[in-house]
């Protein structure tokens, strides 16, 4: 797929995504934002796990980074007088600073360490969250966390479209351009370097690709994709919580990537449109049932985190590839001509095929 | 002083437990190569089978021992139904299945049981014994350390002076050669996980009752600190474990007693991100384990 070519795919389904908000009723619309900032983080996980073979699983952490950030940033200006699109922009840009230190922190704790211990110490790491906004009451504001003005529809917009429908537009276009940057990631140098690391990390140093540098890059890129994604929370929600990034977030964005197709673009969009309307399909379920009220409320939240759990035993043990394998391979290849790689890059990193992938450590030579 | 005294034998009891619930990471790192991220899962369903026999029979130690036998089995059902999917050739793969596994069990509790909070009784007094007009130990944490540092000094020798423990270094040290010299190399792992759930089942039935009480949350930040203690100490060293514990439940008590149990968890992350950035193979390991 050539450079025009991948753009115009992302501008095309951009359109097509708020061209879809006309066809939605407002919830519909703020779980269409919800989606977008989730895909946001999970975008950015599935570079990470996927394709740098770095597992985290406090990516729910980084979002946090990113909504404190945007929130306090967007207090401080409302402060000062500045409200609108400057407003937005500016915290936006405060949201990805914040994400993006503390990924470039954590990033480079985690090139010196393999699979488990990363994914312990990012384990810590949300584990911790509402200790950090407890002791920093002060400023984070303790388990209530921080409120934020409200952002109206711009006013020559506002009679064409409510306001939920705007959030989604925001969102949709913020996501849009983030993911953009990370699939630019993933088929350009640097996701070649990624994949020769997490293939053989001896042989792609001696084919010169410099490990740690790639590894840290790539965690401080998801955590600027997550740390927007927790901006975008924010900016829908008003609010942000230590109560709203908990471990079982972690984990639904660990779910999300991995139902969808580790290392896959699209599976990790599909994969967030699962782990955010299951849980909702099965309470509107129950709710209809008409069930007693005690089972009905043991169900609400736990059915949901069972169904992800057998999701996530069954896919990493019979399909590693998840949603995205499923995908025929010619449907999914058409257009690929990369011209120096003989074999086709892999769509999907398959986490079995790793060790043994042919392809990766050779093309770094290019 | 007297709170110093306090806060470091209280550390000691807790360390223990740390020490305990790290050794049976310990142990399943040895036997099988994986990092199981799902062990507090499984120590808090046997825990919950070891509340409903103590509420039925009434009896805390009828309950502890179905407690542990549940855990056993347990093991067994994870490591032949499940962790045998793991792929070998990525690391990835067994930690997202144990994810997998976490999420289960602890939403099937949820089910089950709720999420209520049980508070469970400890069989023995939980206030300090004073000595000295100085409060120490309570006799429960007297036990605890006890119980802790028997089945520790057990463990080891199982391990270092049994036919059994040397077929289960044999297995995890070399399961080719071990299988060709007639050891059931299969068996042992799976022993190895039976034994490593009763382990942590143990840590987590002797922990509960000193906090807050029975959840299926409740040993979500046990795990977090054992892993710590684990990487302190190194996880493939059982001694290791048991000073790292001991360490890392001193250090926590004194954060706890002088500047407040939220600045705990931030600790304990402080603590790992220090030991894994100066010392990667933690304290007591003597290969390098952890990076490539």
């Amino acid at each position: 797929m050539s450079t025009r070519r991948f753009l115009l795919t992302a501008a095309g389904l951009t359109v097509l995504a708020i061209a879809g908000t006309f066809l939605l009723d407002p919830y519909r619309n703020y779980q269409l934002a919800v989606i977008a900032a989730t895909f946001c983080a999970a975008a950015g996980l599935t570079l990470l796990i996927g394709v740098s073979g770095q597992l985290s699983l406090g990516h729910a952490a980084l979002m946090a980074a990113g909504g404190y950030g945007y929130a306090l940033a967007a207090n401080a200006l409302t402060d000062a007088g500045v409200d609108g699109v400057p407003r937005f922009l500016l915290a936006f840009l405060a949201a990805l600073a914040a994400s993006g230190m503390l990924g470039l922190l954590l990033g480079l704790a985690a090139a010196r360490l393999s699979g488990p211990y990363l994914a312990g110490v990012t384990l810590a790491l949300v584990v911790a969250l509402p200790a950090f906004a407890a002791v920093f009451g002060g400023v984070l504001g303790g388990d209530q966390g921080l409120q934020i003005a409200f952002d109206g529809v711009p006013a020559p917009l506002r009679m064409l479209v409510a306001l939920e429908q705007w959030q989604a537009w925001v969102a949709i276009l913020v996501t849009a351009v983030v993911v953009t940057g990370i699939a630019a990631i993933r088929r350009g140098g640097a996701g070649l370097k990624m994949r020769a690391i997490a293939a053989d990390r001896t042989a792609a140093r001696l084919s010169g690709v410099r490990a740690g540098r790639v590894q840290v890059g790539a965690f401080t890129a998801s955590a600027l994709a997550a740390g927007a994604g927790g901006a975008i929370l924010c900016f829908v929600t008003q609010s942000v919580s230590p109560g709203g990034y908990t471990l079982a977030f972690s984990l639904l964005l660990v779910v999300a990537v991995v139902v969808g197709g580790l290392g896959s673009i699209g599976g990790a969009a599909v994969g967030s449109a699962i782990v955010v309307l299951l849980p909702w399909l099965i309470g509107t379920l129950t709710g209809a049932l008409d069930l007693p009220a005690e089972i009905e409320q043991r169900l609400a939240g736990n059915l949901g985190v069972f169904v992800f759990g057998v999701l996530l035993i069954v896919v990493m043990a019979a399909r590693p590839g998840g949603l995205a394998a499923a995908v025929p391979v010619s449907w999914r290849r058409r257009g690929r001509r990369a011209p120096a790689s003989v074999a086709p890059e892999p769509e999907v990193v398959d986490v079995d095929a790793l060790p043994h992938h042919p392809t990766a450590t050779s093309e770094t030579e290019r | 002083m007297d709170r110093l005294l306090f806060l470091l034998a209280t550390g000691l009891a807790r360390g223990a437990v740390f020490a305990l619930f790290a050794l049976s990471l310990v142990l399943i790192w040895r036997a099988a190569r994986i990092v199981n991220f799902a062990q507090g899962a499984m120590a808090v369903t046997a825990a919950y089978v070891a509340f409903a026999v103590t509420a039925l029979t009434g009896s805390y130690w009828v309950g502890l021992a179905s407690g542990l036998a549940a855990a056993a089995l347990l093991g067994l059902a994870v490591e032949r139904g499940v962790m045998r999917f793991a792929s070998h050739a990525s690391p990835l793969s067994g930690v997202i299945i144990a994810i997998g596994l976490v999420m289960v069990l602890q939403s099937l509790l949820g089910m089950l049981a709720g999420q209520t909070v049980r508070p469970m009784a400890a069989p023995f007094d939980e206030s300090p014994i004073v000595v000295g007009g100085v409060p120490i130990l309570s006799p429960y944490d007297a036990f605890v350390l006890v119980v802790a540092l028997a089945v520790m000094a057990g463990l080891a020798l199982l391990f270092g002076r049994t036919s059994l423990g040397l077929q289960l270094r044999a297995a995890a040290f070399a399961p080719e050669v071990s299988r060709l010299l007639g050891v059931r190399a299969a068996r042992m792992t799976t022993i190895g996980w039976m034994l490593s759930a009763a382990v942590a089942a143990l840590a987590a039935l002797l922990l509960i009752p000193t906090e807050l009480g029975l959840n299926p949350h409740s040993t979500d930040v046990l795990f977090v600190y054992a892993f710590a203690v684990a990487v302190v100490g190194g996880l493939d060293s059982p001694a290791g474990a048991l000073v790292g514990g001991l360490v890392v439940g001193v250090a926590m008590s004194l954060v706890t007693g002088y500047l407040g149990a939220t600045v705990a968890p931030i600790a304990v992350l402080v603590l790992l991100v220090g030991v894994l950035l100066v010392r990667p193979g933690g304290i007591f390991s003597a290969r390098e384990a952890r990076t490539a």
